[in-house]
């Protein structure tokens, strides 16, 4: 099994020269917000092991909001950020990056103000790197080479099914199976094994999944004498903390909308202030590390709570824990993407975003806030920004797709089905 | 939380009746050239407001006004700007919502016989009479309008065809029942499938399915210019209060494509033909549901006994859609689920679906609740009704194209029409499914590098029948995005009109 990891590489323009990366950043694109594989400066396609990756200018347009806190202003150098979500290890990945991209990447970072023109690509990314707080991954241990093989393997069986007729699901299996196996004879067809799981990564993650629990256990006398002190602290800050959701503007609107819905699978990169103060920044810090812990063991088979439209997300601080980003990669639309959200997930989305600027408000952190629909869409909208290049390595296959051609695949390499089992199996095609 | 009641007087007939009995009608697409003459014939203008009426009206006639045409009487800025976004924009406005609506290809706006880039109308005049008595009054209509300076852009006629839709399907069978006595409570889940929508998700000014009041124009001032009050705001007015959105589509339909394609598919057996039609659109020709009718009764369904018989089913008694596939298309307009999936009842269960666990098959949860995706049509045939033996004929030079002017009211243009459209009748990955879009209404256009022309049919104990390259059946010719104001709005537009 093959564990994924993902990098951010995250550095602050060179003061006037961002409308020059902009274009820059479009030129890879083969369609508005739609990276082109085989583009000259960073060939996404050529780096088997990458399942998404984006550039987005990190621009905080809502950073006024502050005032109404009394805050200091935060400050407002925009940022290049560039995300990558893979199969492997990171390191794997940045020598991957060096290979085949060095020259693109040099001509993108040269817009970065500490990007000096001699300085050594691998470390500067590496020094610049900014890890989350929380990441998700759909499915743990599948790999882009699986997803493509497997949806060629479900493509060549439904061409197949079309000229097998009135047979009974057993005899379909066996036809079917028999079909495979001539297809991968004659390299037609490639499934390739799993490979055996890193054991320093198992090492880690069992350790992970059985520390944190036992961390809070030994803290939880501790948290149960602190909890009456914080519900009183919510409660106070809950009832003064203004909401800031107007409508957003036309022009921000377009361009949102012109980089969406163009294949079925959407990017979303949100950028925000957390609210001012310790007790906020604290409180998510916490959440995101407990959500990290359900992501990382529990949630990773397919769907994050009710949700099973998401690919990759992360949560990522930035500027010692006042900001927070949200990058995520889901199928469908936004309304869509927003809706599910609102109706299926208020809670959570409640937890970790109630401790941003301007939120719809709250009660006992879980209630209220997104279920507000309208001033919760406008919030996330006003906070959302055009990603300048978004790669997709396995465009028009959503989630519910990978995990359907994964099943079909296990029926036919599984040895032997019951009925019961052939019954369900049939059914995926 | 009742405030006042629901006020009929104020809200425009449509809303309330479909108008069944006034079989002919027509809608008058209409571009704006004399503010002031327009703001004239405005304020008089004879609508039908939602009063039940004895004995029921000869004539009805309702006003609907694109964002455009509420500028050009004078509606400032800063209320314009209280209006939804889509609106605002337009259906044929952007390029990304055309993408959404499946607007591509033939089906551009660029392409439209009406409604497309620099030819959306102003205003929309709904004209509804009893037989014989339309052209008359219609007549007499369109003189008073050259009269207030109105020019003509087009009249989309339509064709009384018994109740039936172009295909020769019973239509308009399933219509939410809005709650306008206001007794509804959403302020928990909803468990079980109803049919019963609060007054919110069809009448602006009042709370939708969210228990929350849908944006609209607010004055500030009590009850300035007439306007009634706003509910939820203290001592503002409420320019949208009684009024709604109305959404218009002209879709032409190939009948004799349609058919002839399932001819072939059947190879010209007559009753398997029938089947695989209803099996695409998800109803019987009659009407009646693929689904038996269940024996629990769904709130907002009945008493009327043909409403029972046709309306008393949810999905959950065909959860492998072998009697109605899960790409039919009366399945994706209303997919009839709760807020969780079925069998969730009990504290527990809901706790562990909340977290999402208890799944019992890959294809769990796929759908969102219907409840905030639901729709009150008001559509009409247009054009060529075709006989059975017709349909199977090509079609003669000069016939008349046959299609329905669909027609939805809704309060949130982007939650309910746009979703339905987007996500679950165009989208060919609806609830699982994978290469196919709505059989009738879907372009086939590809995404993604796939062709999206397929239509599944879940086989009991088999592999699913899969038909192949299935063609357009449908065509969008024109539409629009209106604002169907209430009575007192209206006439509050139209002294506005009159001294810009």
């Amino acid at each position: 099994m093959t564990p994924q990891s993902n990098i951010m590489v995250v550095a602050p323009i060179i003061a006037g020269r961002e409308a020059e990366l902009r274009q820059l950043l479009s030129s890879m694109n083969r369609e508005p917000g739609l990276a082109d594989p085989d583009n000259p400066l960073v060939p996404f396609g050529k780096i088997a092991t990458l399942h998404y990756a984006r550039f987005v200018v990190l621009e905080d347009k809502t950073r006024e909001d502050l005032l109404i806190y009394g805050a200091p202003l935060p400050n407002a150098i925009n940022s290049l950020a560039f995300l990558c979500d893979c199969d492997g290890t990171a390191d794997a990945l940045r020598r991957d990056l060096v290979t085949h991209a060095e020259a693109g990447l040099r001509q993108i970072f040269s817009f970065c103000a500490s990007f000096q023109s001699g300085a050594d690509l691998l470390r500067w990314m590496e020094e610049h790197e900014q890890r989350a707080a929380t990441t998700y991954n759909n499915w743990l241990g599948r790999t882009a080479k699986q997803v493509r093989e497997e949806e060629a393997l479900r493509k060549a069986l439904d061409l197949r099914l079309q000229s097998i007729i009135g047979r009974s699901p057993r005899q379909v299996w066996e036809e079917l199976r028999g079909f495979v196996g001539r297809e991968k004879a004659a390299g037609k067809l490639t499934l390739t094994p799993a490979a055996p799981t890193p054991l320093l990564w198992s090492i880690k993650n069992l350790l992970d999944c059985i520390g944190v629990p036992l961390l809070l256990l030994l803290l939880s006398p501790l948290l149960l004498l602190y909890l009456p002190i914080f519900l009183i602290q919510l409660r106070i800050h809950e009832l003064h903390d203004p909401v800031i959701a107007p409508r957003p503007t036309l022009g921000h609107a377009k361009s949102l909308a012109v980089i969406e819905d163009r294949v079925i699978t959407n990017q979303f990169s949100a950028y925000g202030n957390v609210k001012p103060g310790l007790f906020r920044r604290w409180t998510l810090a916490s959440l995101l590390f407990a959500v990290e812990y359900t992501t990382r063991h529990i949630y990773n088979r397919g769907f994050l709570a009710r949700v099973n439209t998401i690919h990759f997300a992360r949560w990522v601080f930035l500027d010692n824990r006042t900001r927070l980003f949200f990058a995520s990669n889901y199928d469908g639309g936004l309304e869509t993407y927003m809706g599910d959200f609102i109706n299926k997930v208020a809670w959570g989305l409640n937890i970790v975003f109630s401790n941003g600027v301007g939120y719809p408000t709250t009660n006992w952190l879980v209630m209220g806030g997104a279920k507000d629909e309208l001033t919760f869409k406008d919030f996330l909208r006003r906070h959302q920004l055009p990603t300048d290049v978004w790669y997709d390595a396995a465009p028009g296959i959503t989630a519910y797709d990978m995990e359907r051609n994964s099943r079909i695949r296990d029926g036919i390499e599984q040895e032997s089905m019951t009925d019961d089992e052939l019954a369900d199996w049939i059914k995926l095609f | 939380m009742a405030f006042t009641n629901a006020d009929y007087r104020d809200t425009q007939g449509l809303v309330r009746f479909g108008y069944a009995r006034l079989t002919e009608a027509c809608f008058l697409l209409l571009r704006i050239e004399d503010t002031a003459a327009a703001g004239h014939w405005l304020e008089s203008a004879p609508v039908a407001t939602a009063e039940e009426q004895k004995p029921p009206p000869e004539r009805a006639l309702q006003i609907a006004l694109t964002c455009e045409g509420l500028r050009k009487l004078g509606l400032p800025d800063d209320l314009l700007q209280g209006f939804a976004a889509e609106f605002l924009s337009g259906m044929s406005g952007d390029e990304n919502r055309s993408r959404r609506l499946g607007d591509v290809g033939v089906n551009a706006p660029e392409y439209w016989q009406w409604g497309g880039p620099n030819d959306v109308p102003d205003l929309v005049a709904l004209l509804y009479a009893q037989p014989g008595l339309l052209e008359e009054w219609k007549s007499s209509v369109e003189a008073g309008l050259t009269r207030s300076g109105f020019k003509l852009l087009r009249c989309l006629p339509t064709t009384d065809m018994g109740g039936v839709e172009p295909f020769g399907f019973v239509d308009g069978v399933s219509q939410p029942m809005l709650d306008w006595e206001r007794r509804r409570d959403v302020s928990g889940d909803q468990l079980t499938y109803g049919n019963v929508s609060m007054l919110g998700e069809f009448v602006l000014g009042y709370p939708n399915e969210y228990g929350k009041y849908t944006t609209r124009p607010i004055i500030p001032g009590h009850e300035t210019g007439g306007l009634p009050a706003a509910e939820d705001v203290e001592g503002h007015s409420d320019f949208g209060r009684n009024g709604t959105y109305l959404v218009i589509r002209q879709i032409e339909q190939d009948v004799r494509g349609f058919w002839q394609f399932l001819d072939k598919q059947v190879s010209r057996d007559a009753s398997k033909r029938q089947t695989l039609a209803e099996k695409m659109v998800g109803r019987q020709m009659s009407g009646d549901s693929l689904v038996p009718v269940i024996d629990q009764s769904i709130a907002g369904v009945g008493p009327d006994a043909q409403d029972i018989q046709r309306n008393q089913f949810t999905f959950d008694g065909d959860a492998e859609g072998i009697r109605c596939p899960f790409g039919a298309h009366v399945r994706r307009a209303n997919p009839r689920n709760a807020d969780y999936p079925a069998g969730t009842h009990d504290l527990l269960e809901r706790l562990i679906r909340l977290l999402g666990f208890g799944r019992k098959s890959i294809r769990d949860d796929m759908v969102a609740s219907t409840r905030f995706h639901r729709l009150l049509r008001r559509g009409r045939e247009y054009g060529t009704k075709l006989s059975p033996e017709q349909r199977l004929q090509s079609q003669p030079p000069d016939e008349e194209p046959s299609g329905l002017q669909f027609i939805c009211l809704n309060a949130n243009i982007s939650r309910q029409f746009e979703f339905v459209q987007s996500a679950w009748i165009m989208s060919g990955k609806f609830d699982g499914l994978n290469e196919e879009g709505d059989p009738l209404l879907g372009n086939r256009e590809m995404v993604a590098g796939c062709p999206v022309d397929k239509f599944s049919l879940p086989v009991a104990g088999g592999v699913r029948q899969k038909i192949q390259e299935v063609p357009p059946f449908t065509t969008i010719r024109g539409g629009a995005y209106f604002f169907l104001p209430g009575v007192r709005a209206l006439r509050y537009l139209a002294r506005i009109a009159k001294f810009d």
